[in-house]
């Protein structure tokens, strides 16, 4: 029962970093919550038998996937610009 | 116009994939039966404690049965570092001054820390890819794990650097080895990655034949590239 509660909980976790990591306008905050959605996806792969996916997903998931885009915010804006027509057509 | 297109692009795509999870019949038991296995999973999971003496049937899949697949992974890998490199290339120019790797200094906690991590870290990472047929994990796990390691070392320390060319030339190396390893079993024994020696008793350090070596080599390769993938982009100069 503990298990169950734990599990809806780390599911409604994911859910929420997720919904978050698209609606943040602050770049910086939304690769931290996909960082976050790494965490629970490793605890999940761990309860589900797959402790082979779980160290791969703490790994790079965790670690260097976000490392990466912070390096790359750094370098660039870390602000998300509005959407605009003309932005596209500037492609 | 263009976003009914989308629309219907993606409805396409939606019934495919619709039809394809429909023949798929959810939680039935696909393992079928270990003793006489008639289905590949159960081929698997009865041959490599049986025959290769690997404890770990996931690595056995992964470096044995499906070994050339795992070669081309290893590419993939090797092309993408080497894509981002020749994008990112700068020719070193004798004026110009030092990239600033670490803009900020870190605080004394942080860099005793990592010093006392690091090594740690080395020691996990080469510990997740030599016991790679025993435990869970392998030749990406630990490699991924050592980059972290060099990682924390490279954001903590202004001054801590790789050396580039011993870097480059250990992944190589390992790459070589790899399809080395796998030609000579195709030229000596008639297949790719055909197990050259006895793959000794079950839960030995040296056993499952061909996997410690291999994934010795995938581990180095793929650590030693994350590494230098992860110490190019922290030398990009702000533009």
């Amino acid at each position: 029962m503990a298990l169950i509660l734990f599990l809806i909980v780390m599911a409604i976790i994911l859910i929420a970093a997720a919904i978050y990591a698209v609606m943040q306008k602050d770049l910086l905050y939304a690769v931290l919550a996909t960082g976050i959605i790494s965490v629970v996806l490793s605890v999940f792969f761990y309860l589900l038998q797959a402790p082979d996916v779980a160290i791969t997903e703490a790994a790079i998931g965790i670690a260097l996937t976000t490392i990466i885009f912070i390096i790359t915010i750094r370098n660039t804006s870390r602000n998300e610009e509005e959407y605009s027509e003309d932005h596209i057509k500037k492609f | 116009m263009k976003k009914y297109i989308i629309f219907i692009l993606i409805a396409i795509l939606g019934l495919t994939l619709a039809q394809t999870f429909k023949a798929i019949p959810f939680g039935a038991d696909r393992r079928g039966d270990l003793e006489n296995p008639d289905k590949v999973a159960a081929y698997y999971l009865k041959e490599s404690p049986e025959t290769l003496q690997t404890a770990n049937s996931i690595t056995a899949i992964v470096v044995n049965f499906r070994g050339f697949d795992t070669l081309g992974e290893v590419t993939v890998l090797f092309l993408a570092a080497t894509g981002l490199a020749s994008i990112l290339y700068r020719k070193e120019e004798e004026d110009e001054e030092e990239v600033e790797r670490v803009r900020l200094p870190s605080s004394s906690l942080v860099r005793t820390g990592a010093k006392i991590l690091f090594p740690l870290m080395l020691l996990l990472g080469i510990y997740v890819f030599v016991h790679g047929h025993l435990t869970p994990g392998g030749g990406f796990q630990g490699g991924a794990i050592i980059a972290t390691g060099f990682l924390l070392m490279l954001i903590t320390y202004k001054h801590f650097e790789t050396n580039h060319k011993v870097m480059v030339w250990l992944e190589s190396l390992a790459g070589l080895a790899f399809v080395a390893v796998g030609l000579y079993g195709l030229f000596a024994y008639g297949s790719f990655l055909q197990n050259t020696h006895s793959v000794g008793t079950l839960n030995d350090l040296i056993s499952g034949g061909l996997i410690p070596l291999i994934y010795i080599f995938i581990g180095i390769k793929v650590g030693t590239e994350l590494t230098n993938i992860l110490d190019i982009l922290l030398k990009i100069k702000k533009s």
